[in-house]
Parts: structure tokens; sequence; C-alpha cells
């Protein structure tokens, strides 16, 4: 049990129902004196597609390259499918890998890409030629065989990657950063025909990813990292609302962070400021306990609405138009906070810079952390 | 919630993980071994007999510092190591200013006949060092046409020597410029100009200082040329003393193996010291590019271009005319006596007992060593950058492929001999033949091919062998049907510097050829030692007209070797 937890709230159901297919136990690295993971310890599932995420640095790389044998971990213990793999070399493992540079072979065509690990006993040319074929209609690419990898687009190459790290159908696909060398457009529709892709083969799947948007749009679960830690391990939903510790609650998302005090009654908090703010399920809190508090924009409310709720008076600062929505900061006090509201909303909630505004803290929208002392 | 964020105090240490290297990664780490016990016997023993001699007397006992005190306090000794500074020094001087210009033409301005002006100054490069000294001699010598432009200074002694040298180097130095200039970021051009700053001032603060690493290492290694080469001083030198040919008095002349060795490693101090320093220089290079940086396209400039082109059409004019004069002077009957053209001096027979023979001892260990060596040196270079990099054989291994670059050739012969002439060295059977000269020129030519390998593995992407190993091909495969083809360009560039290298030498061999081992530019000293200066250069011409054919087939080679395993090159 995280103990950063305070919602009131149950949890949602996590537990995995399949059997477990990766099961990392204890894993630890170091290089030389510096730890990149710290006893780090998670259950896959055979058929989930789970994300590693987390700021550059924070070991999720370490992590995935621990699991494929390129960098075998310090200490601890891999298991795969029930097998033993934690000292075992790439080759005796089964896995396939698309690396962020794709780290296509230059000098041989697509085909020959795609057809790479397919070889030795019973791979026939004809066999080789039809798998590749299969692999390539899979991927999008049926008419791109004969070319070489300079010819092709950012999307199509890291297609030819996907293509060959299926070719051997291993047990695990791994990805590392697949999508970060690619524009905006291409890597939103590519990552929802990678999300297809994994449904329709069942492949169990890790993607490392420092783009919280892209872990939260194809991930069946979740493992934030920071600092060779595992923070927290959820559903997508779970991570966004119900973060385990400060670090997810100002990672994920976006969100306003203060410190406060627990006051009386039970369930109250007070800024240094002297605002006083209600929350939930803080009851097993002493008196004067420091806490940390986020809160997300879409959860600010401003203008009529704050008006039915315990609310303060804020100044605007600033509206920053952001398409469908407009971003509206406003101060309470020392307190900067966004809230983001309906862009045709602005003027009728009498959002303008400098004029004075009504701001409401729902308290079940307090996402509330004791502060370690 | 999740068991990853369990206290890790509560639980008790998980077990130590021992990585099991694969059946391949053990393979290659049994090459690294073997690559650097080679290595090692090859350089380091020949050295470490080299220094026991040095510390010990005729009979072979161990005398401390007395062979160093002798050589100390005799004066004509002393005088050598004074000359061999000074005259490296004022070369160094020459040679910097005119190759700098050189470069910077060749990548800052618009000139035309790049091409040209490129391959004009590689000539020196390809023909013998003693081929610029028999050019002079037929100009400048007792004999010459022009012996009064030297107005009665004497050609043979300092004066030969540099201007000899100054041809033999500036190719080494306009190289290395040109790379320093050429790979200046364009940016810092257009902020230049943005700031309204003079030309004048954009070459002392931006051109200058972008170069000033490359201008350290080239300085370095012309000063080290100079100092180390054997051949000019020994066919221009007359009786001017260097270390370089005090060392071939002292061995082949006198049989002082002892006092050799002691002149042997004072060579070689200035040697590693300027390694030491060059090292520093490259590693400051590597910083200041960084990788964002857009390449420099030079605007037309009517002032600096018309310079520039002056300044090449009279540099590559006198490198062009001295192997022109080279070539004339191999062509005439008798100089200065009878000019009529014959092709009399090139019966080598006539002239020399090993006659064309040694023509071809030359190309056959050329072809050896660049056979031998280019796949070899590629493959330890692919084992040290691709292998496993635990232990300390990868870190040994490393610095033993840079060591050689420190040695100077005269210094690692010398060194071979007294190591293969040893009574108790049962390898002693190869004194003399072609497996030692095919020895040396490997180990003393290592470093640049090494490089050259070195950074043609590393601009390949370091995950090529994990996605081979995740999808269960064997390392060798990854390494023969990727590797190899991509670097096929690099690969072929290593065999024929080799080659040309082996080809010219004369310092890594003069004390390790044979009867029947004589080599090419070995036959140009003695045939000029024996007053026979027309066969001399005929001899050099013809070591630069093999050395020209196999370039120039490397570049036609090129063409097809680029269409046939680099088409993926085109988009």
């Amino acid at each position: 049990m995280a103990s950063g937890v305070v919602r009131a709230e149950a949890e949602a159901p996590t537990a995995p129902t399949a059997p477990p297919y990766l099961v990392i136990q204890q894993v630890a690295k170091s290089f030389g004196t510096f730890a990149a993971l710290h006893r780090v310890s998670l259950t896959i599932t055979q058929g989930e597609f789970v994300a590693f995420l987390g700021p550059s640095g924070c070991g999720k790389t370490t992590l995935l390259r621990a699991i494929a044998g390129l960098d075998p971990p310090t200490t601890g213990s891999i298991t795969q499918g029930g097998r033993d793999i934690t000292g075992l070399p790439p080759e005796m493992r089964d896995f396939g890998i698309v690396f962020q540079s794709y780290a296509l072979f230059p000098n041989l065509s697509v085909a020959q890409n795609v057809g790479y690990g397919l070889r030795g006993g019973g791979w026939t040319r004809a066999r080789v030629a039809e798998r590749v074929a299969e692999l390539l209609t899979t991927v999008g690419l049926p008419e791109q065989a004969q070319k070489y990898p300079a010819q092709l687009s950012g999307g199509q190459q890291q297609r030819v990657a996907l293509a060959r790290a299926l070719a051997n159908e291993p047990g695990l696909l791994l990805l590392d950063e697949p999508l970060s060398a690619l524009d905006a457009i291409v890597r939103i529709n590519l990552r929802q025909e990678l999300r297809s892709l994994q449904r329709r083969l069942g492949v169990t799947t890790i993607m490392v990813t420092h783009d919280q948007e892209e872990a939260m749009s194809v991930s069946d679960r979740i493992v934030v990292m920071s600092q060779g830690r595992i923070e927290q391990v959820g559903t997508p939903e779970d991570i966004y609302r119900r973060p385990a510790t400060p670090f997810v609650a100002g990672f994920v998302g976006r969100s306003a962070h203060f410190d406060a005090k627990i006051d009386t009654p039970a369930n109250m908090l007070i800024t240094p400021d002297g605002l006083r703010l209600e929350a939930r399920g803080l009851a097993h809190l002493l008196y004067g306990a420091r806490v940390e508090v986020f809160i997300r924009p879409e959860d600010v409310r401003i203008g009529p609405e704050a008006l039915v709720m315990r609310h303060h008076q804020g100044v605007v600062t600033h509206v920053e138009f952001m398409g469908a929505l407009s971003r509206v900061s406003v101060e309470l006090g020392r307190l900067r906070l966004d809230a983001d509201v309906p862009a045709g909303m602005v003027t009728a909630l009498g959002a303008f810079v400098g004029s004075a505004i009504p701001v409401a803290l729902p308290p079940e929208a307090l996402m509330v952390f004791p502060t370690d002392v | 919630m999740s068991s990853g964020t369990l206290p890790a105090s509560l639980i008790p240490a998980p077990p130590v993980v021992r990585p099991r290297l694969s059946r391949a990664a053990q393979i290659m780490r049994l090459g690294q071994w073997v690559a650097l016990m080679t290595l090692a016997m090859a350089l380091l023993l020949p050295m470490g007999v080299l220094l026991s001699r040095a510390f010990s007397n005729q009979a072979g006992q161990f005398v401390w510092l007395a062979n160093f005190a002798t050589y100390v306090t005799t004066p004509a000794l002393f005088t050598a190591a004074w000359n061999s500074l000074w005259t490296s020094a004022l070369t160094t001087a020459l040679v910097i200013p005119l190759a700098f210009f050189y470069a910077f033409a060749l990548t800052r301005s618009r000139i035309p006949a790049k091409g040209f002006f490129r391959a004009a100054m590689l000539i020196p490069v390809l023909a013998p060092s003693l081929l610029p000294a028999l050019a002079l001699i037929t100009l400048f010598g007792n004999q010459g046409m022009l012996r009064g432009a030297l107005f009665g200074q004497p050609l043979y002694g300092p004066v030969g020597v540099i201007m000899a040298q100054v041809f033999s180097c500036f190719p080494h130095a306009a190289l290395i410029l040109a790379v320093a200039l050429g790979t200046s970021d364009g940016r810092l051009y257009e902020a230049a100009a943005a700031l309204k700053a003079k030309p004048l001032r954009v070459f002392m603060t931006v051109t200058l200082p972008q170069a000033r690493y490359g201008l350290v290492s080239a300085a370095i290694v012309v000063f080290t040329l100079v100092m180390t080469d054997f051949g000019i001083p020994k066919v221009i030198g007359g009786q001017f003393p260097v270390l370089a040919t005090d060392v071939y008095k002292q061995v082949v002349g006198q049989l002082d193996f002892n006092m050799g060795a002691v002149v042997g490693i004072v060579l070689l101090l200035p040697a590693v010291a300027a390694f030491l320093i060059d090292r520093w220089a490259q590693r400051q290079r590597e910083a200041t590019m960084s990788g964002r940086a857009v390449s420099y396209q030079p605007k037309p400039n009517a002032a600096r271009d018309g310079l520039c082109l002056l300044h090449c059409l009279v540099v590559a004019g006198v490198l062009l005319g001295l192997t022109g004069v080279a070539i004339w002077g191999s062509l005439i009957t008798f100089w200065p006596y009878n000019l009529t053209l014959t092709t009399a001096n090139y019966a080598f027979e006539n002239f020399d007992p090993a006659g064309w023979g040694a023509v071809w001892n030359s190309v056959k260990l050329a072809t050896l060593v660049a056979v031998i060596g280019a796949p070899a040196i590629f493959t330890i270079a692919w084992l040290l950058e691709r292998g496993p990099q635990g232990g300390p054989i990868p870190g040994m291994l490393r610095l033993t492929a840079q060591l050689p670059l420190a040695i100077p050739g005269l210094v690692l012969g010398l060194a071979y001999i007294l190591f293969f002439n040893h009574p108790a060295n049962p390898l002693g059977y190869f004194y003399g033949g072609l497996v030692i000269l095919v020895a040396n020129c490997l180990v003393h030519f290592y470093t640049v091919g090494h490089l050259t390998a070195m950074t043609a593995i590393r601009q390949l992407d370091p995950e090529f062998e994990s996605v081979g190993a995740s999808l269960r091909v064997p390392v060798f495969v990854t390494f023969g049907r990727v590797t190899v083809p991509i670097c096929l360009p690099a690969i072929l560039d290593i065999a024929v510097y080799l080659f040309v290298n082996a080809m010219t030498t004369v310092s890594a061999v003069i004390f390790l050829y044979g009867p029947d081992t004589k080599l090419a530019a070995i036959a140009v000293v003695h045939m000029d030692e024996a007053g026979q200066g027309s066969a001399a250069a005929a001899m050099a011409c013809t070591i630069l007209a093999i050395t020209a054919a196999v370039k120039l087939f490397h570049v036609a080679m090129g063409g097809v070797v680029n269409r046939a395993t680099q088409a993926w090159r085109q988009r």
C-alpha cells in the first residue's frame, strides 16, 4: 500500500486476472556507485500492454534493457513464462524489440530487414518471402518491400522495425520510445495502429515513453517511475485520478501545487496565507500535520459555478486561449491556480484580466499528500 | 496497490545476478584477448628489449644510466639532438601557414578546380620522402642549374633537409587542417555577419579559434614527422647530423646497438610528448563541434578567392614541379652533361644487385600488409567496439592500439632487430625475412587504420547487434551482412593507406630487410649513396607510379564498390 494515498474513494480493481507472464522481483542495477534502479518489483500478465512512464533518467530504459538482457541487472530476478531469464544473454530470450532509432539495417532492403531473423531450420526462401509479405501487410506496407530504409518516411521505418521485431512471433514485444522520433500527427495515428495491432496479435508488450499522453492512450497499465523507483502502477485513469504519490500527481497531467497544514475541524486545511480549504479523507491526519496539495485545472471552479459551494474571492491575472478550452489564471492571495473553462464561456464568467472573480476548490478534487518529515 | 513501492529495507537482499555471456560474446572476448596478446607481442616485447639494451653494456651487463651519461657527454651526439629539434621546429613554422591557407582555400573559398588541388596536395603522400630530396639535388645540388638561387649556401645540410621536409610534410598538415576547417559551424558566421563584423575580425574571432586544435594537431604531426624521418637527412643532409641518422650510424656503422638504443630512446621522447599533446587536442576538438551544427557555405568574394587561387596555384605548382623534376631527372642520360632522354636509369640491375627484384619485394610487402592488415585492423576495432565491455581487456587493447603512433618507425625497427636477433628468441628464424617486415609495417601503421575503423564503426547504430541478438541471429552474421558491407569504403581506405605507406617507408624497414628482401625505398638510399642519383630518382619514381596507380585504382574501384554496396545511401 502506497503511503501517500489518502483519497477516500475506493481504488479501482487493478489486480490482474490472467496468470502472470513476466515477473520482476527486486531488480536493481547500479553503474559503479550510481544506482539506476532500486529493487524494483513488477508483475505483467499475458497479453497486457504496459507503459513505463517517467522523466529522462528515471530508470525506465534501464529496466527495459534488463528485461531484454542487453544490460543485465545487478541483483534481483526476472522470470518470463515461468523461466528464469535473469542472467541469460539476449540470444537465449524470447522477445522482439523496436528502438527509438529503429536500428534498421540501412544496406538491406525492407524485405531483407523484416526477414532478418527468419533463418535456419525450415525457413526456406519461399516461406521467408511468404512470412515477410504477411508481416508487411500486417503493418500496412505491402508495396515497399524492395526499397531501402532511407527511402521511407519516419513512420514507415517505424512500421518496418515493428514488422522485423514481430517476425519470429516473440512472446514479448519491447518498445523503447518507439514514436518519439516522429511528427506529432504521425505519432498519434501510429500509436492507435500500434494498439490495435497489439490487441489483434495478443502479444505482451512493454513500451518505454516519456510522453504521458502516449502512455495513457495505448496502455492497459502504466508504471510511473522516478529516480530508479516505481512510484505507481495502475490503469491510466488510476494514475490520473488517484495518484499514489506527489510525484505522480505533479508529473501526470497538469496541476497547481501548494503547501498547507491540517486545521480543525477534521478534513480542513489551512494554507500559509490563512486560506481555509475543505478536503476529504484526512480524518487520520493529526492537527498541524504538513501536507502537499494538488488540484487539476479542470477541477477548479470559477464564476457563478463557484458561488454554489464554499468559495473565495480571486483576481484574474491571465487568460490563455487554447482552442476548445481557455486557461484562466487566478490568484487567491499568494496562491496561483489555473482553471480550464470552455473558450466560449470566458466572457460569460466575467473572466477579464484584473477583474475579481469567485473561485472554488471542490473538496473531492483536492489531492492531498502528507509531507514526509 | 503495487508491490513495487514496498519499502526495500523490509525484504532480504535479493540474489546477485551473474550474467551469462552468450557463445558469440565469449568468442568475441577470446578475440579481444588474442588481439591484445598479439599486439603486445609485436609491440611491447620488442620495445622492452630496446629499453633493456639502452641500460646495458656490450657484454649485456646492466649499467644503469652509464650509456646515457656517455651520450650526454659526447658533443657530436648532442649536436644531432639539437639539429633535429631546430630543423623540426623551423619546418613546422614554414609548413603550417602554407598548409593552413591551402586548406582554407579548399574549404572556405569559391576557387575553381578544388578537386584538382585536393589531388595535387596528396602527391607527396604517394611518393617516398626521398623523391623531393632527389629532385632538389637535381635543381640545387653541386651540379644543379639553380644552384645560384641558394646564395652560396650548400644544399646538402639544413637547407636541403628543410626544403624537402616542407614538401613531404605539407599534405599531412593540409589534410588535418582541411578537416578542422571543413567541419566548422556555419551559424557562427551568420551570427558574426548579423553583428556586422568585418572579414578580418570574423577570421580572427571565428575561423582561427575553430581551427585552433586542428592547428595544434597539424603542428605536432609535422614536428614528429620531421623529427623521426630518416630518408631525407640521409640523402640530402650531407654532414649535418640528426638523431635519425645517428641511430643508423651507431647501429649499422659502428655496430653499437646499446648506444643506438639510447639514441632511439632520445628520439622516442619527443614523439611520445607529441602524441600526448595531440590526444589532448583531439579531445578538445571533439568537444567543440555540436551535433546541430550547420555546414558553412562560402559566399563569393573576389579578393579572397583571388588570393586563395594564387596561393593554391603556387603551392600545387611547386608540388607538381618538384615531382616533375624528379621524373625528368630519372630520364636523363648523364646529369648535367648529357641531357638526352633515356630509360637506361630504369634498368635497375645495372645499378643495384637486387635490381627490379627490390620493386617486386616492395609490392609483395605492401600487398601483404594491406591484405592482412585491413581486415585484421577492422575486425579488431569491431571486437573492441561491439564486443563485451567488462573487465580490463577492452581498455588495455584500446591503449595498445594507440601506442604505435607514438613510436618512430626507426625506433620500432631497431627494437625489432634487437628482439628478433636475440640469440634466445625462437622467432629469430624470421630475421631478415618478409614476415618480420610485414609484422613491423603492420604495427608501425596500425593506429591510423585503427582510428579510421573506429570512426566508421561508431557511425553505425549502436543497437544493430542488439537487434540481431533479439532475433537470435549470431553477431557474426550481422558483422558479415551489415557491418562489413556498410564499412567497406573505410576498409578499402585502410588497405590503400597501408599499401602506400609500406611502399614508401624507409625508416621502418631500414634495419630489417635481408639479402633476399631488399625493398625499393631502401634501394633508393643505396643507389644515392653510390652516387647513382638518376637511378635513385628512377626508383623513387617507380614507387610513386605504383602507389599512384593503386590510388587511382582505389578511386575507380570506389565507384564500383559504392554502386554495389552503398546503393542504399541514395534517397
